[in-house]
C-alpha cells in the first residue's frame, strides 16, 4: 500500500490519496492535509465539520455524506461548498483523514 | 397470542405477510399490516407510461387482493412508533401493540426539499416533471404529446433513490421515442447526475456511459443541485454550474417515511439503520426494517426487497425460537435496464461484486445476457410484470436465487 509524507509524518493512502488508516490521523495533521488541497487556513467552520466527521465515523464506521453533515451537524450544504470549494465531500473527508463517502447504489 | 405488526403493504410488507402467514401457527400468532394507501402500484411500470407503452390500468391493483386470509389489514395513517413501549399509534387515536415490528414503509419523493420543485404536481409549471409517481408519469405523457424539441434534461437530485437505473432507462427510451416521432434531431438529450459517471460501479458505469455516448446523449456528472430556477428554466448546482432545459424530468430527493424520523428511528433521510445482513434494527432487538425503508448500502429496488424477504423469513423463524440468525443477506440486486428499440440489458450484483458482463442462467427460460443489449432482456422485463403480480407479491417461489451467484459472470479483470 502506498505511503505519503504529509507534514513530516508518513501516512498510508489509497490511489486517490485518501488516508486508509483513520488511526494515523490526529488534529495536528489536518492543517497539512488541508494545504495539500489548497486550503491554507482551517477556520472554526472547517473544524466544526472535521470534528463532526471524526465523531460520526467513530460511531457509524463510515464517512458521513454532505446530506448527513448538513442535517446532523447543522451546516448548510451551501456553507460546505464555501468551506471546501468545488468538491466538499472529497475535500472534507480528505482533511479529516477518512475515505470519501460512498455514493450508494 | 404473539403479535407481529408490519408497517407498509408495499412490495416488502406484502411479501412478508404472505411468507409468514403460511409459516406461523395461526393459533399462536396474530399478523397485522397497516398502510394508509389502498392501492398497490407496480412501480417499475411508471417508466413506460410517459411514452404511452403502459396506462394506468397496467400498474394498479387493490392492496387487499394481495393480503392473504388470516392477516388483518388496517387502512390508516401511521402516526407514531413508540419503540420503547412496543406500540404504534395510528389515525383515530388507536394504539397497536406488538411483540415484533417490521418497518416496510418504503421511500418516497420529497420535492419540497429542493427550492423550485415545491410546485411539482398539478399546479406546477408545464416543463418540470417526474415519473416517480403515477400522477406524475401520466402528466408527463400528456406533456410529451405536445413536445416539439429543445433541451430535454433527465436529472437526478441525490443518492440514494428508488430504482437507480430508471433515469437511464428513461433517457434511452426518450431517445428511441423521439426518433419515432421525428423529433430526435431537434432535441438535445442531457443526463445530469450527482454521481461521477453514468452509474455507481466502474464496469457498469463505463458500459452505460458508452451507450449514452453512442446515442448522442450528453452526460453531465458530479452535479449537486441547489435549486431549480423556474423563471430562467435552468437547474443550478451548489458549485454554481447551470444546465438549461426546455423540458426537465427530475428524480426529486428520496426520503423514508416521515413517521420513522418523527419516532427517532431514522437516519438523516428517515431510513432505518439496520444490520446489513439480518435487517435487525441497531437500536431495538424486536424491530426489523425491510425493503426501501432500510438504510442499506445496496439499491433501493423491488428485487432487493424480494431477495431480502426470502432470507429474512427463514431468519425470523429462527430468531423467534431464540436461535442465531444464519442466512446472511449479501445485498443482491438484479435489474433489467430498458434501452429502447425493443432491447434491454440485465445487471446482477451485490454488496461486494459490481455488475459484470456474462450470462445470467435462468432454468427453463434463460440464459439472459448480462450488461449487453438484447431483445431477450426486453422481453424479460415485460414478462416480469406478470411474475410480480402473480408470483412475487404472493410470496411464491421465484426461479431466481436470493444470494448472488458468480455462475456465468466474467470476472472484472
Amino acid at each position: 500500500m502506498a505511503t505519503e509524507l504529509i507534514g513530516g509524518v508518513e501516512i498510508h493512502v489509497d490511489e486517490e490519496g485518501f488516508m486508509t488508516d483513520p488511526g494515523e490521523w490526529n488534529e495536528e495533521l489536518a492543517p497539512a492535509l488541508a494545504k495539500e488541497i489548497g486550503i491554507d487556513e482551517l477556520t472554526d467552520g472547517h473544524w466544526k465539520v472535521i470534528r463532526f466527521l471524526r465523531d460520526d465515523f467513530a460511531k457509524e464506521g463510515q464517512t458521513a455524506t454532505l446530506r448527513r453533515v448538513s442535517t446532523m451537524a447543522n451546516v448548510p450544504t451551501k456553507d460546505l461548498y464555501q468551506l471546501f470549494p468545488k468538491k466538499p465531500a472529497k475535500k472534507m473527508s480528505y482533511i479529516a483523514g477518512l475515505k470519501k463517502p460512498v455514493g450508494c447504489v | 397470542m404473539k403479535k407481529l405488526l408490519v408497517l407498509g403493504a408495499g412490495t416488502a410488507g406484502t411479501m412478508v405477510v404472505n411468507k409468514l402467514r403460511h409459516r406461523l401457527d395461526a393459533d399462536e400468532w396474530q399478523i397485522t399490516v397497516v398502510d394508509q394507501n389502498p392501492t398497490h402500484y407496480y412501480q417499475p411500470g411508471f417508466l413506460f407510461i410517459p411514452f404511452g407503452m403502459y396506462g394506468r390500468h397496467d400498474v394498479v391493483k387493490p392492496k387487499r387482493d394481495f393480503i392473504p386470509p388470516g392477516v388483518e389489514m388496517i387502512q390508516a395513517e401511521i402516526e407514531e412508533i413508540e419503540a420503547d413501549n412496543n406500540r404504534v399509534k395510528i389515525e383515530g387515536d388507536r394504539w397497536l401493540d406488538y411483540d415484533f415490528l417490521v418497518i416496510a414503509t418504503g421511500t418516497h419523493i420529497a420535492p419540497d426539499e429542493t427550492p423550485g420543485l415545491e410546485a411539482l404536481g398539478d399546479e406546477g409549471p408545464d416543463n418540470v416533471h417526474t415519473f416517480y409517481t403515477l400522477e406524475g408519469a401520466m402528466k408527463l405523457e400528456k406533456r410529451l404529446r405536445t413536445f416539439r424539441g429543445g433541451n430535454l434534461v433527465m436529472h437526478i437530485t441525490e443518492m440514494p433513490f428508488k430504482c437507480p437505473v430508471a433515469p437511464l432507462e428513461f433517457i434511452f427510451l426518450a431517445d428511441w421515442w423521439l426518433q419515432e416521432q421525428g423529433l430526435r434531431e431537434d432535441t438535445n438529450l442531457t443526463f445530469v447526475t450527482p454521481l461521477p459517471g453514468a452509474f455507481t460501479k466502474p464496469v457498469a458505469s463505463k458500459a452505460l456511459g458508452g451507450m449514452l455516448e453512442e446515442k448522442k446523449i450528453e452526460l453531465y456528472a458530479d452535479f449537486n443541485i441547489e435549486r431549480v430556477d423556474l423563471d430562467a428554466n435552468k437547474i443550478v448546482a451548489y458549485s454554481e454550474e447551470e444546465v438549461d432545459y426546455d423540458l426537465l424530468v427530475t428524480v426529486p430527493l428520496n426520503m423514508g417515511a416521515a413517521v420513522v424520523g418523527r419516532s427517532g428511528l431514522g437516519d438523516e433521510l428517515n431510513y432505518v439503520p439496520v444490520d446489513k445482513h439480518t435487517f435487525l434494527s441497531n437500536q431495538h432487538d424486536n424491530i426489523f426494517a425491510l425493503g426501501d425503508a432500510a438504510a442499506l448500502p445496496t439499491s433501493k429496488a423491488g428485487s432487493v426487497a424480494h431477495f431480502a424477504v426470502e432470507l429474512w423469513t427463514e431468519n425470523f423463524l429462527r430468531f423467534i425460537d431464540g436461535l442465531e440468525m444464519l442466512e446472511h443477506f449479501d445485498g443482491h440486486a438484479n435489474c433489467y435496464i430498458e434501452s429502447g428499440h425493443g432491447k434491454g440489458l440485465l445487471i446482477d450484483f451485490n454488496y461486494d461484486t459490481e455488475p459484470l458482463p456474462g450470462k445470467y442462467p435462468l432454468p427453463g427460460i434463460g440464459p439472459f445476457s448480462l450488461l449487453e443489449e438484447t431483445e431477450m432482456n426486453h422481453w424479460g422485463k415485460l414478462m416480469f410484470r406478470w411474475m410480480y403480480w402473480n408470483i412475487l407479491l404472493k410470496g411464491k417461489e421465484m426461479p431466481v436465487p436470493a444470494l448472488m451467484s458468480m455462475a456465468g459472470k466474467w470476472s472484472a479483470g
